[in-house]
């Protein structure tokens, strides 16, 4: 059988085992070493690899994600941990502006190998400036690899293959799932002796013939639950399609959900505003706009910033209710 | 930290002209704001575990002369922005303990409606700006505060308050280059006790014994330390950069020693393990500021020790009634998520009504 273990684990199995794979992995963040980390993502790599692979950064986020960037230049590979990727805007210049666009502006002379990670999302009663759930927006920017895993299986292969890209890749998480477990191999039960998830690559989390319920994060997980009540209450059979990284995208997977479902529903816990499902659903419309039966649908959070009021914030986020509701809607 | 709380000193300051001119029922109510403000918390705390809220609570616990000898000086046109940290400064400009209460559960009765949350508190009618999540992205609207203040002709200022942590972000530092460079009426209160969630100041800043406050060296401004345990030294350093604020409009970078007792937040797991377990006792004996004006105005024989446990008494009533007022409160309703988001919307204007707003 299989162990499982919680979607935190496996992302410290998946630094773990980078920081033993490529002396130039080096992990910096707010309380990431000595506290164990604010959701003790980085608990024990500290005690383990000492401080100069483990660093303790002040409360300066432009400061040292720059200096990443800066040091990446030089073949360092630093994991940087946003202990709330809503405090990415407080570095926005440096992700924007340098990682993104050094590359391009050198003419193809230099890459920025970096990861910045942390938890993006809603739904802890945190309050606006702690929800932010940017995907969509740094995904807009050519130059950047935007992530965002599901589950724990997920986690570990995709924030090794992340580390390992020559690419800046921002990789998202969700505080709500950190606890929670699903089962991910031992390396000495896989073939290659090790979990790498290609970027780039959606799975299908649950095959199905009426619908396509296509998300990426926590909203994967959502529409599973969805999947099972459509199934039993309604003996409507839902794909869901799980992105796993944003940009780059798997769009064949997508495309051919569709041709087979030829309904689709983009779930995402983000706002709806140029949102990554306003992307999907652009994309099907034009590629296999003569397979659809229906228009193609998308549920977000309520337009709003994020509301404290923690019983009120559960209804601002997607549930499995509303996407009973629309896939009914269409079906 | 605070750790030289010499009683010839706290004699000096209490005969500084702003604490002289205090009566006895001045005095009273000071040490009543912080022993309020205490009692809010200690309960707040109690209904956290009670499951009555959610996110963060950051406690104030520890710190409460800060704001209490800050904020008790201010004037009409005196302004007042925070961090997260801010249910202190909140009850000191004036709001109520309900809709603070009220705020934290969630309820539409709270100060932001149950929008904002412990860290979000808002009240503009007493020139108080929150209640900010983002570490130092308070301190430029500080600034701004203050540079509005100077726009519009008043004599006034704007307080803002940042802890020891937030003095490494970028934004602080724009921040007191344009508060000096353009002559802006901002009195920066550095709150340090000593740690940054789980960082020791001697890990997160450069240069450390000299200070945080010397920081100000460097733009050419003027600064100051601060004793916070002693409530009648805060008045009174905190009376000449106001005065510099509203007589010169030129900037102060204050630097006031102080402790929390609790953890970060309630979320935080090590908060006895980053600091010894006898630091913080020693903090809580020796150097707790509201025992200390306790013993100041027993000492100058304004109040005893029954007079004390009364206002605890007063206080704890105040809070018990705040929770039940945030209990019997309703939530917002769901529809109200989308009201507050944008003024012309809100108000139905014109503009308002042209195009689309939301795209749920
Ligand atoms: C930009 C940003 N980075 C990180 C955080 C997380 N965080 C919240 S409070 C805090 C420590 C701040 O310490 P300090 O400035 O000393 O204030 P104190 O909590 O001691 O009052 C951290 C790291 C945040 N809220 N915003
Ligand atoms: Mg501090």
């Amino acid at each position: 059988m299989t162990r499982k273990i919680s979607f935190r684990d496996a992302l410290k199995e998946g630094l773990d085992e980078e920081l033993a794979h490529d002396d130039n992995v080096v992990i910096i963040g707010e309380e990431v070493a000595q506290y164990n980390g604010a959701y003790k993502v980085t608990e024990g790599l500290w005690k383990k690899w000492g401080d100069k692979r483990v660093v303790d950064a002040p409360i300066s986020e432009a400061g040292f994600i720059g200096m990443g960037i800066g040091a990446s230049m030089l073949g360092i590979r630093p994991v940087m941990e946003l202990m709330f990727y809503s405090f990415a805007y407080v570095a926005f210049d440096q992700m924007m502006n340098n990682a993104a666009t050094c590359r391009y502006m050198s003419g193809g002379l230099i890459n920025v190998p970096i990861v910045v990670r942390g938890p993006a999302n809603g739904g802890t009663s945190v309050g606006a400036t702690h929800s932010h759930t940017p995907e969509n927006i740094f995904a807009n920017m050519p130059g950047l690899k935007v992530v965002s895993p599901s589950n724990a299986y997920d986690a570990k292969g995709l924030i090794k293959t992340a580390i390992r890209d020559n690419d800046p890749v921002y990789f998202m998480e969700s505080t709500v799932l950190y606890g929670q477990e699903w089962e991910v191999p031992e390396n000495s039960d896989l073939e290659d002796g090790e979990l790498l998830i290609p970027l780039g690559k959606a799975d299908i989390k649950r095959e199905g013939t009426d619908i396509s319920l296509i998300g990426h994060g926590r909203a994967v997980i959502t529409s599973l639950e969805a999947a099972k009540i459509l199934e039993e209450e309604h003996g409507i059979s839902a794909e869901v399609v799980d992105l796993r990284s944003i940009r780059p995208l798997d769009e064949d997977t997508i495309l051919d959900s569709v041709r087979k479902t030829h309904r689709a529903i983009y779930i995402e816990e983000n706002k709806p505003f140029c949102g990554v499902g306003a992307q999907i659903a652009s994309t099907i419309q034009e590629r296999v706009f003569d397979y659809l039966d229906a228009p193609v649908l998308r549920i977000t959070s309520v337009d709003a910033p994020a509301i404290y009021s923690p019983p009120v914030e559960k209804e601002q986020l997607p549930t499995a209710a509303d996407i009973v509701e629309k896939t009914l809607s269409i079906c | 930290m605070a750790t030289k709380t010499k009683k010839a000193e706290t004699k000096s300051f209490a005969d500084d002209p702003i604490n002289k001119s205090l009566s006895k029922d001045d005095k009273i109510d000071l040490l009543r704001q912080m022993v309020r403000v205490r009692r809010f918390e200690q309960i707040a705390l109690t209904e956290y575990q009670n499951d009555k809220m959610g996110g963060f609570l950051h406690l104030y616990i520890g710190q409460e002369s800060v704001a209490c000898g800050t904020i008790s000086i201010l004037g009409e046109h005196d302004h007042v922005i925070t961090a997260y940290r801010d249910h202190g400064h909140a009850l000191n400009v004036g709001m109520g303990m309900n809709e603070c209460m009220a705020e934290l559960f969630g309820k539409a009765t709270g100060c932001s409606k149950g929008k904002g949350g412990s860290m979000h508190y808002f009240a503009p009618d007493k020139n108080y700006w929150g209640g900010h999540g983002i570490v130092a992205g308070q301190t430029p609207l500080g600034a701004g505060l203050a540079y509005g203040v100077k726009y519009l002709g008043q004599k006034g200022s704007c307080l803002c308050y940042l802890g020891d942590g937030a003095i490494n972000q970028g934004a602080f530092h724009e921040s007191l280059n344009l508060a000096e460079l353009w002559d802006l009426p901002v009195i920066y209160v550095i709150e340090n006790n000593g740690y940054s969630m789980g960082t020791s100041q001697e890990r997160s800043s450069a240069h450390p014994k000299a200070g945080l406050a010397l920081r100000a060296e460097g733009y050419g401004m003027a600064w100051d330390q601060i004793n916070g345990v002693d409530l009648y030294e805060v008045r009174a350093k905190t009376k000449k950069a106001l005065d510099r604020a509203h007589n010169e409009s030129k900037p102060t970078l204050l630097e006031i020693f102080t402790y929390r007792h609790k953890g970060h937040s309630i979320a935080d797991a090590n908060a006895d393990k980053y600091r010894t377990k006898e630091e913080i006792q020693r903090y809580m004996q020796e150097h707790d500021p509201i025992t200390n004006f306790k013993e100041v105005l027993i000492t100058e024989g304004i109040i005893e020790e029954a007079d004390y446990k009364n206002l605890v008494k007063e206080a704890t009533k105040e809070a018990m009634e705040a929770v039940k007022f945030a209990d019997e409160s309703p939530y917002p309703d769901v529809s109200e998520i989308t009201d507050d988001v944008y003024w012309e919307v809100d108000n139905n204007t014109e503009a308002g009504r042209t195009g689309k707003h939301f795209f749920h």
